[in-house]
């Protein structure tokens, strides 16, 4: 049913930390990995080792550069980078959900996880287009919608060891840059996190009520006086050879 | 977004036959036996060839019937209702009309409507995108209608109201491109606000996900350049409007109609064509492509 939830029980989702994200793009792997072999159609490639390789990837990983703009007390402030990882934000007044057609997209109540069921989507595309995220890919393959399904199959899975049962990309990011867990919870760690370091919507001017949040960068340590501190003891000693070295300094040239 | 043939085909030809049965619905002109057979032969061709060019870009075309189940949210479903509805109550008017010369007006006045409903309900799939800014505006109902009613009112013959509907729907169009070009800056959405990082300056995309193309690149991001657009606007309004009212003012002959028609339909499309490669989808925000 395309009709959403009024509310859910919970609102299970991912904090991602644009500080600590380092761009290394393993949970876009592992969430390829994972999800290509388990809940519905493969994730396929088109031309995987040809000249226009294209796939269907559920998470992905952006970077942008941000040039803060000049204050008094950063008159040329430093071009930052910052990794960005983009999967489905789960949202709560999620527009691909109502959107679809065929009833195939919906968002469930107990968890607010918003799933596709590939046996009655026609691949319309339409949920694609409603998402200002782009977290919708069509497989080409399947002719199906795919999209991130917060790993529904391994945090409920009783036969994945207590540890494994987290989404793959939150299981495998290095940095520790991805945390899962019910936002729909003052209490939970991740709602903690969020209220901590201020976690914020993208493009909340949308309406969608993203259930995942991102935490924004902490400003940069200012650089005092001298950027490096082995400067003073890497001077050359001598500007000009003298003793022997200046007669063969001198000699050298003559040749 | 990708100018996909399919939809343009879809919306351009059942946007014409729609509102050519529409008119039919209403007894305009009113006709029976074989010339009534004509009109709607030609209707029903061009509407039923249009929902059949739109399954084209489906994944799965078999399952198309589901369509029309989430009618309680989805426009998508509800242009499908109505379109099947529209059909159906044309088709038992046609019958009376054609057959047993009978003229069933409750029946083609509610024929006529579902028609009419089901242009509008195509135009809010892409109304209600708040993804498209260029879509999301009220003129984007009034340019399918008026299109739909002029194209109608045109292939059914009715010089008078043809004209003037023509002359409404150029309108609407002129005010829709003066309107869309300025949607998506009057949305307040850039990269600043896609990316959140806006407050603290300058956001530039640096390096894109992956070094090849994907889905949301060939779908969503499609530039078309001004002055190839510009071009298009001249040559599409031309042949919808301008040189169909210059026709019409001629002397009434089959030949100048069909070419009226003709030259009709082919700026429809190249505006349709048009409404699809301008639209900037928000996604494209992330990859720089705004
Ligand atoms: S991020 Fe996109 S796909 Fe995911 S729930 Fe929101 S609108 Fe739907
Ligand atoms: S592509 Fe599938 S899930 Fe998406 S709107 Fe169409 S039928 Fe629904
Ligand atoms: S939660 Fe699972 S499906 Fe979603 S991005 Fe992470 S690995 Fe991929």
């Amino acid at each position: 049913m395309t009709e959403l939830p009024s509310s859910t029980d919970r609102k299970l989702g991912l904090v991602i930390d644009l500080d600590t994200c380092v761009g290394c793009h393993a949970c876009v792997i592992s969430c390829k990995g994972w999800n290509t072999e388990n809940y519905g159609a493969p994730l396929s490639d088109q031309d995987p080792y040809g000249g226009d390789p294209s796939g269907t990837f559920l998470n992905r990983v952006h970077s942008f550069e941000v040039k803060p703009t000049p204050c008094s007390s950063q008159p040329d402030p430093a071009a930052q980078l910052i990794h960005f990882p983009k999967s489905c934000l789960h949202c709560e007044d999620a527009p691909c959900v109502t959107v679809c057609p065929t009833g195939a997209s919906y968002k469930r109540v107990e968890d607010g996880i918003v799933l596709v069921n590939e046996d009655h989507c026609i691949g319309c595309g339409l949920c694609a287009w409603s998402c200002p995220y782009g977290a919708r890919e069509l497989d080409q393959a399947a002719g199906v919608m795919k999209k991130c399904t917060l790993c529904v199959d391994r945090i409920y899975n009783d036969n994945l060891p207590e540890e494994d049962r987290i989404p793959s990309c939150v299981r495998t990011c290095p940095a520790g840059a991805r945390h899962f867990g019910d936002l729909g919870d003052p209490d939970s760690a991740v709602s903690q996190l969020v209220a901590e370091r201020g976690g914020m919507d993208l493009m909340p001017e949308m309406g969608t009520k993203p259930v995942n949040k991102y935490l924004p960068p902490r400003p940069k340590d200012e650089m005092e006086g001298d950027i490096d501190v082995l400067a003073p003891f890497l001077t050359p000693v001598a500007e000009e050879p003298k003793g022997f070295l200046g007669w063969l300094d001198k000699a050298l040239e003559k040749i | 977004m990708h100018p996909a043939p399919s939809v343009i085909v879809f919306t351009t030809l059942s946007g014409l036959g729609f509102g050519l049965l529409f008119f039919l619905g209403l007894g305009l002109p009113a006709v029976s036996g074989m010339v009534a057979f004509v009109f709607f032969a030609i209707g029903f061709a061009l509407a039923c060839g249009g929902l059949m060019a739109s399954t084209f870009h489906l994944g799965h075309p078999e399952r198309a019937w589901r369509a029309l189940t989430q009618w309680r949210t989805s426009w998508l479903s509800r242009e499908g209702v109505c379109a099947v509805a529209g059909l159906m109550v044309m088709g038992l008017y046609a019958i009376g009309v054609i057959f047993l010369d009978q003229d069933w007006r409750l029946l083609g006045l509610l024929g006529s409507a579902l028609s009419l409903a089901t242009v509008f309900t195509t135009s809010m799939i892409y109304t209600q995108l708040k993804t498209i800014p260029r879509w999301n505006m009220k003129l984007t109902p009034a340019l399918f209608l008026s299109f739909s009613l002029a194209g109608g009112a045109l292939l059914a013959g009715q010089v008078t109201l043809a004209i003037v509907l023509l002359l409404a729907a150029a309108a609407v169009q002129l005010a829709y491109w003066k309107q869309g070009d300025g949607a998506l800056a009057a949305s307040g959405t850039d990269m600043g606000t896609a990316t959140g990082l806006g407050e603290r300056g300058k956001v530039r995309a640096f390096e894109p996900p992956h070094t090849g193309s994907n889905y949301l690149l060939r779908e969503f991001v499609h530039v078309v350049g001004r002055k190839h657009s510009q071009k298009l606007r001249v040559i599409g309004f031309a042949l919808a409007f301008v040189v169909p009212l210059v026709l019409l003012l001629l002397p009434f002959h089959h030949l100048i109609a069909l070419m009226a028609v003709a030259s009709h339909l082919a700026g429809v499309a190249c505006s349709r064509w048009l409404f699809f490669a301008e639209a900037e989808h928000v996604v494209g925000l992330y990859y720089g492509k705004r």
